[in-house]
């Protein structure tokens, strides 16, 4: 493997467009939802009006973000039945698809952090603050803290995740420091570090992960080479290892820590293809041994 | 016995670990939370949409969706920019700039999907999103004597809202001042009157009703309230005030002043009655 360009070999085994599908999907998937949200105020045809925080499409279908909403419940606002409503069909649909397919599939910022970590592969930047992955756990109580204590959605004046995604629809103003500002914390100061390190709407989408059905599975783990292309493009690395190589531990090939974003680039760069998108019950060879499959290591 | 150092090490590792992923996140959230606090204080000019309550309030239950500005058909309301002034991202209008329309079905309330904009509001108005102010009488044209007026007819609840009062002009000694009075029964602090306000600066401010309005020490009662409330004087009644007047007058403190008495003849037919009468007696 090339250390500077992880998936080089995927491109000569399957060619580029196999080698990158997932993320262009992905990357369709980020614009798409950008350019709903923009043909209205663009062109006047309004399928989706809001933005994440709360949306209604076609005029029917409330969609609200359930972090969101749980600040305004905890700063002591009796939230209407609308935002409830559009909270439980989110919840109930990253239950069902994994809830950090949000970070992956749905958020603004991931294009910048992912450019960032690009960037610091290509550039051959290694040093990298030291920092728990848990931080953003503890962000997340974080901002429930600030929301009861000042009876405000305080986290919401600074949160860059909403402060960029209502920018690009309502009008950026001074946001696009706070984006930078981000994309240079990954770039220099913390590898992976806004979504894989501090961001608190990642780490409560995590915890929505328990029945998601949807996961990436090292279904022909025995193929694996140890190239690391996959470790060195994934956003949550700490993952992998349990499924790729607990065969002998008795552990599942799928890979079920929460922190998963199901964004499926390491399906993308393994020229042998040894991860697929699969269900959660999906399971190799040993399916009556499941043990100590969320242990995680945190870098 | 001694436990392995192995073992120590870790637990020491765990607890150092923690205190300074707890200490570091810590102070993120008070730099956080200090600046949340400072953006509850918005500027005058920043008025809220109509059923926003509370400043305070508000900015727990608004979640800065936009859809109030999506459904707003006169782009009479933005989302505040991270270096406005105003709380990041929640829905406010500048009179001056773009008043409230006050429509009448109310489309920026009914799209809220958190009720931070009060759906009990059907009446806009009931709307209460500020009070006009007339705050500077010294340009007024109205009060300079003029027939500007303009605040008075733009407004949607003209002769409720704003009224015109007429004043005596003392500067020309003969003509009347026609001032502009704000009601804040009536006003729901839409805004047009200070959008419409003919002056370079407007003499005609919607102001936040925390700005606006005085408030009376709650011990106060006042005496001709409580005489009506009660149906009849509270304390001992009034003496009717006796006036030494020329026979066959009276005085009206209504406004008449001194006036011929209909229920005696100005003058008696023997003027000796007249010159014999007792302080304040009939003849």
């Amino acid at each position: 493997m090339s250390p500077l360009a992880p998936g080089r070999e995927a491109i000569l085994a399957k060619g580029w467009w196999r080698a990158h599908k997932w993320l262009l999907l992905r990357r369709a998937s980020q614009l798409g939802i950008l350019v709903l949200f923009l043909i209205g105020p663009w062109f006047g045809l309004w399928i989706v009006k809001g933005n994440l925080a709360s949306s209604l499409t076609l005029e029917v279908l409330p969609l609200t973000d359930p972090h969101v909403l749980l600040q305004s419940l905890l700063a002591g606002h009796a939230v209407a039945s609308t935002a409830v409503l559009g909270a439980a069909i989110v919840t109930v649909f990253y239950l069902l698809v994994g809830g950090r397919v949000y970070c992956s599939w749905v958020c603004p910022l991931n294009p910048v952090t992912d450019l960032a970590a690009w960037l610091r592969r290509r550039l051959n930047i290694k040093g990298s603050a030291r920092m728990s992955r848990r931080t953003r756990y503890w962000v997340l109580g974080l901002t429930f803290v600030l929301a009861l204590l000042t009876g405000t959605l305080a986290w919401e004046v600074i949160n860059p995740v909403s402060l960029f995604h209502r920018g690009l629809i309502f009008g950026l103003g001074f946001a696009w420091a706070v984006v930078l500002g981000v994309f240079l914390f990954d770039l220099f100061v913390v590898r992976q570090g806004w979504c894989g390190h501090v961001c608190p709407v990642g780490a409560f989408y995590s915890l929505l992960t328990v029945p998601s059905l949807v996961r990436v599975s090292a279904a022909q783990r025995e193929r694996c080479d140890d190239c690391m292309d996959c470790f060195a493009v994934c956003p949550e690395p700490q993952v992998i290892r349990p499924a790729l190589k607990g065969a002998e531990q008795g552990i599942g090939p799928v890979i079920r820590s929460s922190q998963c974003t199901n964004c499926g680039r390491c399906i993308d760069v393994c020229a042998l293809d040894v991860f697929r998108f699969a269900t959660r019950y999906h399971a190799a060879t040993k399916p009556h041994i499941r043990v100590a499959q969320n242990k995680e290591v945190s870098s | 016995m001694v436990r392995a150092p192995s073992r120590k090490l870790s637990r020491r590792r765990f607890l150092v670990d923690t205190a300074r992923t707890a200490s570091g996140v810590a102070l993120f959230g008070l730099g956080v939370g200090l600046y949340a606090r400072r953006s509850e204080s918005r500027p005058a000019t920043a008025i809220r949409p109509p059923g926003a309550g509370v400043e305070r309030e508000f900015l727990g239950a608004c979640i800065r969706c936009g859809l109030c500005v999506r459904d707003c058909p006169y782009d009479t309301l933005k989302l505040a920019l991270p270096e406005e002034p105003v709380a990041t991202g929640t829905p406010f209008f500048e009179a001056r700039k773009i008043p409230c329309e006050m429509c009448e079905d109310i489309p920026c309330v009914k799209a809220c999907p958190t009720g931070a904009l009060d759906h009990e509001l059907t009446d806009i108005d009931e709307a209460r999103m500020g009070l006009a102010v007339l705050i500077d009488q010294e340009t007024c044209l109205n009060f300079l004597g003029l027939r500007c007026d303009v605040c008075y007819r733009v407004c949607p609840l003209i002769d409720k809202a704003i009224t015109l009062e007429l004043r005596p002009n003392l500067r020309s000694g003969k003509h009347a001042l026609f001032i502009p009075v704000v009601h804040s029964e009536a006003c729901t602090g839409c805004g047009k009157c200070e959008h419409a306000c003919v002056l370079d600066q407007a003499a005609i401010r919607v102001l936040p009703d925390r700005l606006a309005k005085g408030e009376l020490g709650r011990h106060y009662r006042l005496g001709w309230e409580e005489k009506r409330k009660a149906g009849g004087p509270l304390v001992t009644p009034d003496v009717a005030h006796r006036y030494n007047l020329p026979a066959g007058m009276e005085y009206d403190y209504a406004g008449e002043g001194l006036r011929p008495s209909e229920n005696a003849m100005p003058f008696p037919d023997d003027p000796l009655d007249s010159l014999n009468r007792k302080p304040g007696g009939r003849p």
